[in-house]
């Protein structure tokens, strides 16, 4: 007799051995399901807020204020001085004429204030986006440091873009080490339930052994059966992830009234989500089967 | 063949259990290996299956060497045995036919081959009418038939069957000791590891005697060799 690889042999031994084993695999699904509904929504979490710092360092603006002494073309001539400054993305001149306009329009309410302001109020500017939201403060430095500018002449929110910069690295170092910890843990969760449903075949591994089985034989039903457990967990956590999302997505719509929360729509990631939560319940499920079974094939 | 040549095992809590044991079975042979509890006739019933390695001396069992054996050779070794336990070891699960496309699959045979071996050995077992029930549905006798069925399904060259009567009265015991003889008579090497005196002696076979892990006698037609333990 030749030995060959017997696919469907494998597959529905897998089947066979879950259903014969219903409560234990319920039990595994279940314990796959909560482990990646937890590391899913910190990790829905951390890419959210992620997103969202993403969009403030995108609004965040820094102000540069040209030396009052200087004409608009003496103030215009410095921008490509400006532009070589180390993290400034973009750069946007505005006349100290434009300046006063949108100030103000900005306070239309008081414009019986307004109407008497000589143009030369206020100076000419430059609004700066930045690349790296975390070096605002060395960015505003070196702009500082251009002739026409000086000392204290650059308006920078610092303090709220490194808050947001805090949030998301502690949100993603706290999300990284849960998802970790949550690995680890569903791997051994699901390694003992299989670990006892193993053992109530021990039997059956002993007679296959001594028919003279091959390891890999009498591994693969259980490499199908922690696969199929893992792929089902996923499925069902990816569907539940979803109704979970999309009601926490109302409620931070409802209470934002300042929009200062953009979350991302669930089916733009939904492919993702589904990959990676296939791959870790596969990985759980199989790296499972395969820690549980070790021991009994020691015959 | 099965060749132990100076062999000694002692186990990891310091017990001796085979204390310098050769013995030789030639392919066809029909052979009894008695003695008394803690002998060592399990132990070198595990030494041939390659369940574990000799602390010296050689082993060969159906041209493999088991000193130096491989993990992934053992496998292969052991389709060359059939073995059969007292207590049947049969899965309760599965039916008779199943029980043996098992062990058949367990090697990786294919559905034409289970089709067309099974039958025949359930039939050299008398077991033909039986295919379909369950362990539990049948005698302790049928189901030690069921055991040698399996044993025999993928056609291994030697059985070693370790007390296959100790659950089953006389006449069942007779006729499953019978029914081995015929496995023989086919071709088959048989080891049978037993306490039963009279078995022994009815079967008048080559009787190894075993004590205190020392082989102490090995003749044919061995009433008067068991006596001595």
């Amino acid at each position: 007799m030749s030995r060959r690889f017997d696919a469907g042999y494998y597959i529905s031994e897998g089947f066979h051995s879950i259903f014969t084993h219903g409560f234990m695999s319920f039990a595994a699904v279940c314990m796959i399901v909560a482990c990646l509904l937890i590391m899913g929504s910190f990790t829905l979490l951390a890419v959210n807020l992620d997103n969202t710092l993403g969009d403030l360092e995108n609004e965040n603006e820094m102000l540069v204020y040209i030396e009052s002494s200087l004409s608009e073309e003496e103030a215009r001539a410095l921008q490509p001085t400006l532009s070589q400054v180390e993290n400034v993305a973009q750069l946007t001149f505005v006349t100290r004429e434009a300046a006063l306009k949108d100030f103000k329009a900005k306070h239309e309410n008081n414009a019986a204030l307004m109407d008497d302001l000589p143009d030369d109020t206020l100076r000419h500017r430059y609004r700066v986006h930045v690349v790296d939201i975390e070096r605002m403060a060395e960015t505003q430095a070196a702009l500082e440091a251009v002739e026409g500018v000086g000392e204290g002449n650059v308006r920078a929110a610092i303090d709220i873009a490194d808050g947001f910069v805090l949030v998301r690295n502690i949100a993603t170092g706290v999300a990284m080490v849960l998802v970790g910890i949550l690995l680890v843990i569903s791997l051994f969760i699901i390694a003992n339930t299989i670990k006892l449903a193993t053992f109530y075949r021990r039997e059956e591994i002993a007679i296959m052994k001594m028919c003279g089985a091959t390891d890999g034989f009498i591994e693969w039903p259980f490499v199908v059966e922690g696969m199929i457990l893992g792929l089902s967990g996923a499925l069902i956590a990816f569907l539940a992830q979803w109704g979970l999302y999309q009601m926490v997505a109302k409620l931070a719509i409802q209470g934002n009234g300042l929009s200062l929360v953009n979350m991302l729509s669930y089916s733009s990631m939904a492919a993702t989500i589904l990959a990676v939560f296939c791959a870790v319940g596969a990985v759980i499920g199989v790296g499972g089967s395969l820690l549980a079974i070790r021991k009994f094939l020691q015959v | 063949m099965i060749r132990l040549i100076d062999v000694y095992k002692e186990y990891d809590n310091g017990t001796k259990a085979l204390k310098g044991v050769s013995v030789r079975i030639d392919d066809g042979e029909f052979v009894f290996l008695v003695g008394p509890s803690g002998s060592g006739k399990s132990t070198l019933i595990k030494l041939i299956t390659a369940e574990i390695a000799p602390t010296e001396g050689r082993v060969m069992v159906n041209g493999f060497n088991l000193n130096s054996i491989t993990p992934r050779q053992v496998p292969h070794m052991r389709r060359t045995l059939g073995v059969i336990f007292q207590d049947f070891r049969l899965i309760e699960k599965k039916t008779v036919y199943e029980n043996l496309a098992f062990a058949m699959r367990a090697i990786g045979a294919s559905n034409r081959e289970l089709r067309r071996r099974i039958p025949y050995v359930l039939q050299l077992v008398g077991l033909e009418q039986k295919g379909d029930r369950y362990p539990g549905e049948i005698s302790g006798g049928e189901q030690q038939r069921v055991a040698i069925a399996r044993a025999l399904v993928n056609n291994p060259s030697m059985i070693i069957a370790d007390e296959p009567t100790g659950n089953l009265d006389p006449q069942r015991s007779l006729e499953i000791m019978m029914l081995l003889e015929r496995i023989n008579e086919l071709g088959t090497t048989v080891l049978v590891v037993t306490h039963e005196k009279n078995l022994v002696n009815r079967f008048a076979k080559r009787v190894v005697a075993i004590e205190n892990g020392r082989i102490i006698s090995d003749e044919t037609g061995g009433y008067y060799n068991v006596e001595k333990i």
